[in-house]
């Protein structure tokens, strides 16, 4: 059983005990525990079950290469699912819940999956649930949701904040462990301004239990000596719990600061993202150790040797009280020494090494511990822990030779440096085949905008293993960054460690060597993903060559660890199944983040209303108040329509629509884009943007026009108003201001720079009002203060004026059908003018009109909308709209496309309108369906619906569509199917359903 | 995340306010070219492991478009200059020349 020791545990106070609960029980646990130690100490050995086969999993490590101790942390509005026991810190009143498992950890029902494990193979989705094509949707896919997954999703909204902090130093070290501290101190030293991040809550890493002495004292002396000097420098940050999330182009780097996660209820930020622009980085993020593969190895109760180790020395917590430890290096021995000074029982070491170790070896002996060389463990026995090993040679297929009652087993395959963040953004590794890991190369580092290289990796991380190694690479390394960061450092001085003496480790990929296949189906590689020895193998004799195939075929190193412990052995089983040595096979990319981070970091303060800047109308706070149902335009809200209490949104558009047609209607148009064009090249720098002719027009009038991309299709359209000689006005549509602002801006930049033009976007600079009916020349004229009759201003006249005391534009334009002047006044008179309309308007019937009012309106006329009539594969020809195209002119963009044969191909769909035969309204996006069956088996189509609405005016459905040969099949009666199973049916007919002749706009 | 230095205000610009346009120094094809010609203008691009020239835009700052010589595969910036010009310049090409003996790009070298 796992339990709490009298003795060790250096990071605990047990002086004070915090209460926790674990599935609803009650437990404790002592300042300094992590979740993953607390539980060990209760005796709580298996804490989760496994993805795919739910088998019972324990504690494996004791850092964030923790595969199996994933929980739900909290409830409620702090939920959070997935998190590594072993990176949590203990706080009182922390409640977690284990994961994957129906209906308890202990009973699990998925559990008979591991009884089917030899049909879930490798590959086993692309296998099995292939056919029946039916089986997918009821049977396979309810069964994978069920039986797979880790944590639930949060229900609630988040009720934690988060910030992101942008910063700059010269020299970032990720890592706070001796080589961090190391490096930091050798280039702030130099001068650099450095920043220090450590991942966990202590600074030293591993060095304080793996011990060492450094200038003849403890290494923990040497911690807090460094430590005390790195504090007293101006020029260096020190940041904990803070973790080097990846690293990106240029020396960008992300760091993920866990404030608050170990203080609920704290103020301020939970998590904090670091946004950093490093000049160079050094990564000192240490070694992993990883697990041998023996059959059994995922049976909790077996542990990594270094984590072992850990839970003695820094908590005080014995994994198991009598342990068998499987080791091919010497590093395995200071976990056997450590433990049995802990007064546990260690039965056994098994070192796979004919030859055994060196100086540790010999140790542990002395101290009496029973060690057998050549010797592998063939299997683990127990289910929901460990109860027994049996024993083999190393050198063979697995024959028991042995078995030994134990609870505990502490495995050690040798250690790889943790190459994540060199990797990131293309460092490439080199492989040791002394220590049998991939370390970075020094000659390929990822480089930056100079060329040269801006990451460098020290200590363990560079494949230094020894303390007197680490502390001399990083001193060198700290002052090689501050130089490549513009500092001429003088030569720093090394501490000296004591040497140790190690006999060289001897690779061992599986354990033992031949193991037959009953044992490699139960040899876990990932345990997060349960994937086996043989899945690989599986995978290599199906084809499966290439690194990056074999893992997504077998999801091995795909979950949320991404492979920290898995990576090398797959690595190595895929290699000698390939019979290949490793450097052949390659690595997996390695990707950030480097663990998982909270998706709130990510979001920082950019949630709620200021997840993105709404922009506003001078009218928007009159539109709240007049019950705006809002409609998102980009980043304007726009009134959908002003819904009057009683009355469904539906109801306003169609009184708006009436009122509109029969009395006065007001538009807010604030939003439409307004792009100032000058200069004495204007008119022709807007023929060649436009597809008619904007040169000829007078000053005074407005013409319609329409702009092409280069590739012929229509991006917007609207009115342009010829100011004066080199001034125009041109509009946009309301999402397309910014965007024709910068089309404008690129062709004059990059191929007319030498045209005298200038252009400026003045959206914002007015507000816009749309005064639209029979009545609107009256209430202008009510007003008072210019001419506004018919032949004064004129239809596509435009004239500078005041109207009641307001200056105002007014532009005869109409959108509507309708008599109608767009009237622009400087932002700041928007609301003052739009209320006075409003009253002045009593007497004529005013109502204000939103955005559908206007579609419908401009729908009963047959004008089109850049958006629905347009998708970017639409031309103007389709559209019918060649009046707006000029014969005249040479070019303009898009004509070179515009004549391309699939352009001008006959049988390109064309706008037509559309009249169902009942007066039903077509659903928007149909498709009318011909004759005849394409090779997917889908019917074939002629033709779609762009607009679609019940128009009040007619009483009855109207519609525009695109359909092959449209214009000249008037009359045809078309069938589109609905998604509702309707067949609706539709005749082709005019796209103008009201006053063809325009005789109520032109009065 | 890159960072390019836009030559027009001089700022080190990061990624976030700039944004990228495609291949430098195309020659635009209108009414009168080929097929070929047109086709070629508008979809042919290079695809280059190593030295390559960019347009960007100051979008977020000074709303300038500039053209960026650069390394695909190394992120190496050999420079940036303004967009009025049709070729780059030749001092900047001697530089790349002088790190990447050899290059090639389009009919530049």
């Amino acid at each position: 059983m796992s339990k709490r020791l009298p003795t060790h545990g250096r990071l605990i106070d047990r002086s004070k005990r915090i209460g926790f609960t674990f599935n609803g029980k009650s437990l404790a646990g002592h300042p300094g525990d992590t979740l993953a130690s607390a539980l060990l100490a209760n005796d709580q050995m298996m804490v989760g079950r496994s993805f795919k086969y739910h088998r019972p999993r324990g504690v494996v490590a004791s850092g964030p290469e923790e595969p199996n101790a994933l929980v739900n942390m909290g409830q409620g509005r702090e939920f959070e699912p997935n998190q590594r026991a072993t990176t949590t810190e203990l706080f009182d009143g922390l409640i977690s819940r284990s994961q994957n498992h129906w209906p308890s950890l202990e009973f699990d029902i998925g559990g008979i999956n591991k009884h089917l494990s030899r049909f879930l193979p490798a590959g086993f989705y692309y296998k099995m649930f292939m056919y029946p094509r039916a089986f997918w949707k009821h049977v396979y896919e309810p069964f994978i949701r069920q039986s797979a997954g880790l944590g639930q999703a949060p229900r609630d909204r988040d009720a934690d904040t988060y910030e992101h902090f942008n910063t700059f130093t010269d020299v970032l070290v990720i890592g706070g462990g001796v080589a961090g501290l190391q490096a930091a101190k050798a280039a702030a030293q130099g001068g650099a301004r450095v920043l220090l991040m450590e991942q966990t809550a202590h600074w030293g890493g591993r060095a304080p239990v793996d011990g060492g002495t450094v200038d003849g004292a403890p290494v923990e002396r040497y911690i807090d000596q460094t430590l005390t000097e790195l504090k007293a420098m101006d020029n260096v940050t020190l940041r904990l719990r803070c973790m080097g999330a990846g690293v990106y182009d240029h020396g960008y780097v992300l760091g993920y600061e866990r404030l608050g996660d170990h203080l609920p209820g704290a103020e301020g930020p939970r998590h904090r993202l670091w946004r950093v622009r490093a000049k160079q980085i050094i990564t000192t993020t240490g070694a992993i150790e990883r697990p041998l593969s023996f059959a059994g190895n995922d049976v909790p109760g077996v542990m990594l040797a270094s984590a072992m180790r850990d839970y003695v020395v820094n908590h005080g917590v014995a994994a198991g009280q009598r342990i068998v430890i499987a080791t091919n290096n010497d590093d395995a021995y200071l976990t056997a020494i450590c433990l049995k000074e802990a007064g546990l029982d260690v039965l056994r070491i098994l070192d796979a090494r004919d030859s055994g170790g060196g100086p540790l070896m010999n140790a542990a002996r002395a101290l009496g511990i029973r060690i057998d060389c050549g010797r592998a463990i063939a299997k683990v026995g127990g289910g929901r822990r460990v109860k027994k090993v049996q024993i083999c040679a190393q050198d063979g297929l697995g024959g028991a030779l042995e078995e030994i009652a134990c609870d505990a087993v502490a495995m050690s395959g040798g250690w790889s440096p943790v190459v994540h963040l060199w990797s990131h953004c293309g460092g490439k590794l080199t492989w040791d085949a002394d220590q049998a890991h991939f370390r970075p190369d020094p000659d390929r580092p990822p480089t930056g905008a100079d060329g040269a290289g801006f990451v460098r990796a020290a200590g363990a991380a560079n494949g230094y293993m020894s303390l007197e190694d680490v502390l001399a690479d990083a001193t060198k390394t700290g002052i090689s960054a501050a130089k490549a960061a513009g500092f001429k450092p003088k030569r720093g001085t090394t501490p000296k460690a004591e040497p140790t003496l190690q006999a060289p480790l001897e690779p061992v990929w599986l354990m033992p060597r031949d193991a037959h296949a009953g044992l490699r189906s139960k040899s876990w590689l990932d345990f997060q993903n349960d994937v086996k020895v043989s899945d690989v193998q599986l995978a290599a004799r199906e084809g499966f060559e290439s690194v990056e195939h074999t893992k997504r075929y077998t999801t091995l190193g795909m979950a949320t660890d991404q492979g920290k412990l898995s990576n090398i052995n797959g690595l190595a089983i895929l290699s000698d199944a390939l019979g290949q040595p490793i450097p052949a096979t390659g690595t997996t990319t390695f990707r950030p983040p480097y663990t998982p981070i909270s998706m709130g970091a990510i979001a920082g303060e950019a949630r709620g209303e200021v997840f993105q800047p709404v922009r506003r109308t001078p009218m928007h706070d009159w539109n709240a108040a007049n019950g705006a149902d809002w409609e998102p335009v980009g980043q304007w809200r726009r009134p959908y329509a002003y819904v009057r209490s009683g009355e469904t949104v539906h109801d306003a558009v169609m009184r708006e629509v009436t009122n509109t047609r029969s009395n006065l209607g007001l538009l807010d148009a604030s939003t439409l884009g307004k792009i100032i064009v000058k200069g004495p090249d204007a008119g022709k720098f807007l023929d060649m943007l436009y597809t008619n002719m904007m040169s000829t027009l007078k000053p005074g009038r407005c013409r319609y026009g329409l702009m092409c991309s280069e590739n012929g299709f229509l991006i917007d359209d609207g009115v342009v108003a010829r100011i004066d000689d080199d001034t125009f006005l041109c509009h946009t549509t309301t999402g397309g201001a910014e965007h024709i602002h910068a089309h404008m801006e690129e062709w004059l930049q990059t191929e007319w720079w030498d045209w005298q033009v200038y252009v400026a976007n003045v959206t914002e600079q007015y507000a816009q009002i749309a005064v639209v009916g029979p009545n609107a020349r009256q209430v202008l004229e009510k007003l008072g203060g210019m001419d506004v009759s018919r032949e004064s201003l004129p239809f596509m006249a435009w004239a500078d004026g005041r109207i009641g005391g307001f200056d105002c534009r007014v532009y005869r334009i109409s959108f509507s059908g309708e008599l109608s002047f767009e009237i622009a006044v400087p932002a700041s008179q928007g609301l003052a003018f739009w209320t006075a309309l409003h009253e002045a308007g009593q007497e004529f019937g005013v109502m204000p009109y939103g955005t559908e009012c206007l579609h419908i309106l401009r729908a009963e006329k047959g004008f089109i909308m850049i958006g629905d009539e347009t998708d970017g594969t639409v031309i103007p020809q389709d559209l019918g709209l060649n009046w707006a195209i000029s014969k005249k002119k040479d070019d303009y963009l898009g004509k070179r496309a515009q004549a391309r044969s699939h352009m001008t191909d006959p049988t390109r769909w064309k706008l037509v309108g559309l009249q169902t035969e009942d007066g039903s309204v077509l659903p928007d996006g149909a498709y009318a369906i011909a004759a005849g069956r394409n090779a997917n088996g889908q019917r074939n189509t002629q033709g779609r619906v762009t607009s679609t609405y019940h128009s009040p005016t007619l009483g009855r459905g109207i519609a525009m569509g695109l359909v092959l040969n449209g214009p000249d099949r008037m009359g045809e009666t078309l069938e589109f199917p609905g998604t509702d199973g309707t067949l609706y049916k539709a005749r082709i007919v005019d796209p103008v359903f009201y006053d063809k002749d325009g005789e109520k706009q032109n009065v | 995340m890159l960072t390019l230095q836009c030559p027009y205000c001089g700022v080190q610009a990061d990624e976030t306010e700039l944004s990228a346009g495609g291949e430098a120094h195309l020659t635009r094809h209108g009414p009168g070219s080929t097929e070929d010609e047109f086709h070629d203008y508008l979809f042919t691009r290079e695809n280059p492991r190593g030295v390559h020239f960019e347009r960007w835009r100051h979008t977020y700052g000074c709303g300038k478009w500039f053209h960026a010589a650069r390394d695909t595969q190394t992120l190496e910036v050999f420079g940036t200059y303004k967009a009025q010009c049709t070729e780059p310049p030749k001092e900047l090409r001697d530089a790349i020349t002088a790190k990447r003996p050899g290059w090639t790009w389009r009919e530049f070298s």
